[in-house]
């Protein structure tokens, strides 16, 4: 045997390993794998994540195994790290970051098998699903907090990255404010991170010394939530997680990323059979987006106005993007009481109407 | 007090014995952080170092290592030469950033054609886009006599700027529905670094990584450069006398440190990472400076460090997924390797001296 095709035979044996090992037996727990794409000490994304992994070994107990890799680079080590997720038996992975996107569909290929649940993506197979929460809906609420507190007329945003979920959460946090403050004025900064503490604290230095008294963050750390209290007379929002150690202020209220529920809910439709390929995308209603607690910071008549909008929200009576509604370069974008469908949010990349920031190029 | 003094001939066998030396320090030492983590720490060291090798998935993971390994050894094949000159190139995460953007920008503009000529234009245009990255640091180096390590590490940030806006903006999929990134190389047949046999890991960036190997061996010991080169490190003044010319030099030795980082940058973007994203650069740039070091600024010293470090990597993650080891713990013990090895290499050359200094 010459090295080539010995190569080759280990080869094809890695394949058939991998993906002609038998359904697991049913007196055998379901394992289950995770990867994040941070530390799940960052208390924000991966955190919020993790506390989902949790919640399905306490649900499930000695039925499920649960693993997890953390800080996995998007990337060529996100397919490996995938691929080790499911050579070491692992039945539904969970990849809880955009950019494992493309990893996820090679690896899916490879194991057609197992089942993967991808964060935030667009891209499905039949083993291959997808979810994601409508974080718009909790950034209405923020808005509407912050346009009735701002002193300054003045709300700040730091931006993660220009992509449609940002500009979502920009776009729904101004229509919201501006409802009940048409002074207010939308700043935005791009922080070009998800997690990195240093930039998010500068971003939040910026907004604060432009005269920002309403800080909106859509990165993960806790450092604009410092920076606030720093400065004294500006209010906060914990994002993905609740970030209660800031509370009462500057840290009003928050959007907590809750994936427990989902995630419960797939990894017993893996065990009973029932697992199907779709896309999720959730808001308040599902409990995937959940509102921390409002605190006594904010008055008890701004406080009933947020619970209103969210019941309301929930209920599908309120949707955060109703017409009539035009782009920040004035064409048209909804008419008269059109509510923007899930298509035209997702591919969203555009300021609405009255927002004077320039979107990043 | 202590001081330092240096010994007038270092041992030679203790040359070659510190980088054993300090993986061995690394393993006891790693060892003790993963047993106060609470996790058995042979099992651990053992995960780390054998699970990918063989245990029972190898054949996969074998490959693996070469993906891993094959970038790191390419980029500390081309630094070694220019450390060995005393000229630090610290930016080859920038360069290796440029060199794709290069090469995806070809291939990206004459999408969707299919052409033989683009695999190997998209190669030329790597190594150009890297060259040309390095070349600053030298150019400004040579006229106005700025440090090249600051300029090309800050190089680093701008590319890495430039690289989130080309994924943001002018590489953005057009097909993406707005999300950042590029297209996706691997469905582009000509663009398309594929494994050369199916499941070894074997890419053309392996084979560039042991041709770069082979060349920068030759160049430093067959070969008059080298010569120069060894002197200019070791003796800058007798180097003078030499005939060897300090601007050349600090040219030559960034650019090549800097095109090998642009070809790694191609590879593994019309390969494993196949696209434009703005996390594409993971690192490598930067770890290969401790691949170097730890190859010994030697060619094939390099091979075996790169591989190395490869298995620290992957084993690392087979640590956090089979012992729930964090992360951190495996990133702590990737730097206590350099560590150690930067703490044996003083002591093979100096000799520790405790009593009053003479002046």
């Amino acid at each position: 045997m010459n090295r080539r095709s010995f190569l080759k035979t280990s080869a094809a044996t890695a394949v058939v390993a991998g993906a002609g090992l038998p359904a697991f037996a049913a007196d055998e727990p379901l394992k289950i794998g995770f990867i994040y794409v941070g530390p799940v000490g960052d208390m924000g994304w991966s955190y919020q994540h993790d506390q989902g992994r949790k919640a399905i070994e306490a649900e499930y107990g000695d039925k499920v195994k649960t693993s997890f890799i953390e800080n996995v680079p998007e990337g060529p080590d996100a397919e490996r790290a995938l691929t080790q997720l499911a050579l070491e038996g692992n039945k539904l992975i969970f990849a809880t970051s955009f950019g494992f996107m493309d990893a996820v569909m090679n690896v899916a290929k490879k194991f057609p098998d197992v089942k993967f649940e991808h964060a935030t993506g667009y891209k499905r197979a039949d083993n291959v699903a997808t979810y994601d929460a409508k974080f718009y809906q909790g950034r209405a609420i923020q808005g509407t907090i912050g346009g009735r507190m701002t002193k300054t007329n003045k709300i700040g945003y730091i931006g993660s990255f220009p992509i449609p979920e940002v500009y979502q959460g920009i776009n729904a946090a101004y229509l919201a404010a501006k409802k009940v403050n048409p002074d207010v004025e939308m700043k935005v900064v791009w922080a070009y991170t998800w997690f990195d503490p240093a930039k998010e604290a500068d971003a939040a230095s910026a907004l604060i010394a432009d005269g920002v008294d309403v800080l909106l963050q859509h990165t993960d750390s806790t450092a604009p939530q410092a920076k606030a209290q720093e400065a004294g007379n500006v209010i906060t929002f914990g994002q993905a997680s609740d970030m209660s150690s800031f509370a009462p202020k500057p840290r009003v209220s928050s959007t907590i990323d809750n994936w427990a529920p989902y995630y419960v809910k797939r990894a017993g439709a893996v065990m009973d059979g029932t697992w199907k390929s779709e896309a999720t995308w959730g808001g308040i209603d599902t409990g995937m987006v959940e509102i921390g607690e409002i605190s006594d910071a904010v008055p008890a008549d701004v406080k009933a106005e947020a619970l209103q909008l969210k019941d309301d929200i929930a209920a599908g009576k309120a949707h955060p993007f109703t017409g009539p509604l035009n782009k920040q370069d004035g064409s048209a974008f909804l008419a008269e009481g059109e509510v923007a469908t899930d298509e035209q949010l997702q591919s969203m990349t555009f300021y609405v109407e009255g927002i004077t920031a320039e979107p990043p190029k | 007090m202590i001081t330092l003094v240096r010994r007038p001939t270092p041992s030679k066998l203790w040359t070659y014995a510190t980088p054993l030396v300090a993986v061995i320090a690394t393993m006891i030492a790693g060892g003790l952080l993963f047993s106060l983590l609470g996790k058995h720490p042979v099992e651990a060291i053992r995960v780390i170092f054998w699970e990918p090798l063989f245990g029972a998935n190898a054949s996969y993971f074998r490959g693996q290592l070469l993906v891993k390994a094959g970038p790191l050894i390419l980029i500390a094949a081309g630094l070694a030469v220019g450390f060995r000159a005393g000229i630090w190139n610290i930016g080859a995460e920038g360069q290796y950033i440029m060199g794709a953007l290069f090469a995806a920008w070809l291939a990206l503009r004459i999408y969707p054609a299919e052409s033989h000529w683009l695999f190997p234009a998209m190669i030329v245009l790597g190594a150009l886009g890297g060259l040309l990255w390095a070349l600053i640091p030298a150019l400004l180096r040579v006229f106005f006599g700025t440090s090249e390590i600051l300029v090309s590490l800050m190089l680093v940030y701008v590319a890495e700027n430039l690289l989130a806006y080309m994924a943001f903006g002018p590489m953005k999929n057009p097909e993406g529905y707005g999300f950042p990134g590029s297209r996706n190389l691997q469905d582009y047949p000509s663009a398309y670094n594929h494994e050369l046999i199916a499941g070894t890991g074997m890419h053309w960036g392996v084979v560039a990584a042991l041709v770069a190997v082979i060349f920068t061996y030759v160049l430093m010991h067959r070969h008059i450069m080298g010569f120069r080169i060894r002197v200019a490190g070791e003796a800058p003044k007798a180097a003078r006398f030499a005939g060897v010319m300090p601007a050349r030099l600090v040219i030559f030795c960034l650019g090549l440190g800097g095109a090998f980082a642009g070809l790694a940058g191609m590879f593994e973007v019309a390969g494993p990472s196949g696209q434009i994203t703005d996390s594409f650069n993971v690192g490598y740039g930067f770890t290969a400076i401790i691949v170097a070091f730890l190859g010994r600024l030697h060619p094939l010293g390099i091979l075996l460090a790169g591989l190395l470090m490869a298995l620290t990597y992957i084993g690392g993650d087979m640590a956090q997924l089979t012992l729930g080891l964090p992360s951190a713990a495996i990133q702590v013990f990737q730097g206590m390797l350099l560590f150690f090895l930067l703490a044996f290499d003083v002591l093979t050359n100096f000799r520790i001296r405790i009593g009053r200094a003479i002046a």
